[in-house]
């Protein structure tokens, strides 16, 4: 057992352990939270599916962002499904055998990797381009995208330049699956790239990454528009009523 | 100071996102509420030692008690989605009115006292201690917004800066620093019973007027009845009605619907105001106070119906926020909605074929729209999403021949503020609602150059003040502004005279 796989194993777990409570914290500190007033966007949907229908299509298709400007557009949904096939196809790094949808998307995720790049490009070009987003843009969001960039360049690195003992990380990640420590393979590129995947999951519950629960408590997106169908009094108002 | 010469921005003929221009705005403050003020609606009276703690602590309760403000702390990305969508920063180019460096004013202090991040590396995130400096230049640029829920339209996450610009509000009247003409409104309301001030012999006084003038204009007793027991509605209306131009205009309008109804009503010199200022500095008590004095009204006089005038911010307490801040409604009539809209009672009149127009008697007008920032994005009209901006326009092509609809991506749900909203319509931010006007300004311009739109129709007492007040900087006159019902009363038939 190597001390490479030892502390990459460490690094994993405790990343692992950071998003997982960090991120349940922040969406129970949301969830307990109450939203004493309807404040939908309006025109909002009037019924619970119709809000679940709009939720899907912000997720989904970033329903508003398309709205507001075709290029963060392009930029930005390029990006985020290209993540989403990307992070498919690594599933396969935790399954054996693999599942047959994992396998199917595999051409596809190696291609998205591509459009990932792309779309991250596009999305850092805007924050020098566009003097409005250079005003607003700060160290930390320059940092994010360099490291989802880093990210992105290192596994295609792997993937297209200089292949890495892929059957070994499979192993060695099974193997932390099962606490059962394999080898790691001393790739310089491969422990790059894993090393900025764990402080990605790191900072996720401390950062702007928390967009991604955030959207779903929104109350503007959230709520449906029923105001005058139905009180809507949280319990601290509902104090001021005794 | 803030009564300083200015320039009137030039009139495009598209619209031009500004480059932008640091600091241009930052000059922009309007009046503190005195000692008096504060004391007479329970704030504090000025900034005193250790406010620093207190306004963080504020912070700390706000986050505790609103799911908007907490989420929305945490939520945004900075992609810049909202950066060219507010109105004053279109016409004014100073960044810091951009939605996301607005709420970042907040957000700078959010990270540093209640963040990993902005505890340990606040250079690295942008946190900021709670100082004088931060301090003023919230007062600066929380009253350069007018919370018209534009940028909320367009976020990707729906963050709402009006939610956090009430936030802010909340904060600094909580420490002791209050906006001066919102502040003394909501005093004047609760002593007087509306944010006009006018007490109830005037306010009669002044509705025997009209009655007298309404006879004189169309020979027929047209009523205007005030805190008759036992009427069928109460109407509630911004007391703007009673005294300003053109919106007596509407006023007469709502009268002469009643009349050729036949349905019965009163005015309350209680409830003399439909206006809810609480909803400006974002204060829930004070929101719902104010509200109380109309269900107690109501209650008074014994109605069955409550129905709101003309006023955008009314509308959106009334619709949104009077059922969990005052209801259950179970002891008005359950057959119509509660509250309803002057608009929604008036088209549901002309749907039962109970009205009857001349609509030639507004030929002399070509019409446009404009939507009202909070009817169009905070609440709803009728039965179906978007019913808010159908059911006026329906008014309008029922009691007019000639309408022309401005650029779609400036109405409906995309519309622009008038520029006066929020708590901003007072004479010590003149540069800020003449400049925030622009982006409405261009597109009136473009349906005057093409379809000759010589009137501009809304819903919004707000709306119907600074435009009347802001038409001119553009070269406009200022009787180019009016209310739906205005319209209405314009072209209904009332009968024979008797």
């Amino acid at each position: 057992m190597s001390a490479l796989a030892l502390a990459y194993a460490a690094l994993f777990y405790a990343a692992t352990a950071v998003l997982v409570v960090g991120v349940a914290l922040k969406i129970r500190s949301y969830w307990v939270t109450p939203a004493p007033l309807k404040i939908p966007t309006t025109p909002a949907p009037t019924t619970n599916g119709g809000v679940a229908l709009r939720l899907a299509r912000e997720v989904v298709f970033f329903e508003s962002l398309f709205k507001a400007s075709k290029w963060t557009w392009i930029f930005g949904w390029m990006f985020h499904a290209a993540l989403l096939l990307v992070l498919l196809r690594h599933l396969r790094y935790f399954q054996q055998p693999v599942w047959t949808p994992v396998a199917l998307i595999q051409p596809f995720g190696t291609y998205a990797g591509f459009a990932m790049v792309a779309g991250l490009a596009g999305l850092w070009a805007r924050r020098w381009l566009v003097d409005r987003v250079r005003y607003i843009s700060t160290p930390s969001d320059h940092l994010h995208l360099a490291l989802l960039l880093a990210i992105g360049l290192t596994g295609l690195g792997m993937r297209f330049v200089r292949h890495t003992d892929i059957v070994a990380v499979k192993a060695f990640m099974l193997g932390l699956m099962r606490f059962d420590i394999q080898p790691l393979p001393a790739d310089p590129v491969l422990l790059v790239h894993l090393a900025l995947v764990a402080l990605l999951m790191l900072i996720f519950p401390i950062s702007k990454l928390l967009h991604a629960p955030g959207l779903f408590f929104s109350p503007t997106r959230n709520q449906s528009d029923n105001a005058r169908e139905g009180r809507h009094v949280a319990a601290w108002a509902a104090a001021l009523e005794k | 100071m803030a009564t300083a010469a200015f320039e009137t921005p030039k009139l495009k003929p598209y619209p031009v996102i500004p480059l932008v221009v640091e600091g241009a705005m930052a000059r922009s403050k309007p009046y503190v509420a005195s000692p008096a003020i504060q004391a007479a609606i329970g704030f504090p009276t000025e900034l005193a030692e250790g406010w620093e703690q207190r306004a963080v602590a504020k912070m700390g309760e706000l986050l505790g008690k609103y799911r908007s403000l907490r989420v929305y702390m945490d939520a945004c990305v900075h992609c810049g989605a909202c950066s060219d969508k507010c109105h004053y920063f279109l016409g004014t180019g100073d960044p810091k009115n951009m939605p996301v460096a607005r709420q970042d004013l907040m957000r700078s202090v959010y990270r540093r006292y209640f963040t990993f991040a902005g505890k340990h590396f606040p250079k690295l995130v942008g946190a900021v201690d709670m100082t004088k400096d931060v301090l003023d230049q919230w007062w600066s640029y929380y009253n350069q917004c007018s919370e018209c829920r534009r940028c909320s339209v367009f976020c990707p996450y729906g963050i709402d800066t009006a939610e956090i610009t009430m936030a802010a509000r909340e904060i600094m009247d909580s420490v002791g620093l209050g906006q001066k003409y919102a502040n003394e409104i909501i005093g004047k309301v609760h002593r007087i019973g509306n944010n006009l001030g006018i007490p109830e012999p005037a306010l009669a006084d002044t509705l025997l007027g009209l009655e007298e003038d309404t006879k004189e204009e169309t020979g027929i007793d047209v009523r205007f009845p005030l805190d008759v027991e036992g009427a069928e509605v109460l109407l509630v209306t911004p007391s703007a009605d009673f005294f300003s131009e053109p919106h007596v205009e509407s006023l007469i309008g709502y009268a002469k619907v009643f009349h050729a109804a036949g349905i019965s009503w009163t005015l309350s010199s209680k409830a003399s105001e439909a206006g809810n200022f609480g909803l400006f500095i974002g204060n829930y008590e004070q929101m719902r106070n104010i509200s109380l004095r109309v269900k107690e009204a109501a209650q008074e006089l014994g109605v069955r119906r409550i129905v709101i005038g003309e006023c955008g911010h009314a509308w959106r307490v009334a619709y949104g926020f009077w059922n969990t801040l005052i209801g259950p409604f179970d002891w008005l009539d359950s057959r119509y909605p509660v509250p309803q809209h002057i608009c929604e009672f008036t088209y549901d009149l002309i749907g039962q074929g109970a009205l009857r127009f001349d609509k030639e008697r507004n030929d002399d007008r070509i019409i446009t729209f404009h939507d009202s920032c909070n009817v169009a994005r905070a609440s709803r009209m009728g039965n179906m999403p978007g019913g808010q901006f159908v059911i006026p326009r329906e008014i309008i092509k029922a009691v007019a021949n000639r309408f022309h609809d401005m650029a779609p991506d400036t109405i409906h749900e995309s519309t622009f503020c008038c520029g006066g909203g929020g708590g901003l319509l007072t004479d010590d931010l003149m540069e800020l609602r003449v400049k925030g006007a622009l982006p409405r300004m261009e597109a009136l311009k473009n349906v005057v150059d093409q379809h000759g739109v010589n009137f501009m129709a809304t819903i919004c007492a707000i709306c119907k003040a600074q435009f009347s007040k802001v038409l001119p900087y553009y070269g406009f006159d200022m009787s180019m502004v009016g209310g739906v019902h205005q319209l209405v009363g314009k072209a209904i038939r009332l009968g024979e005279p008797h």
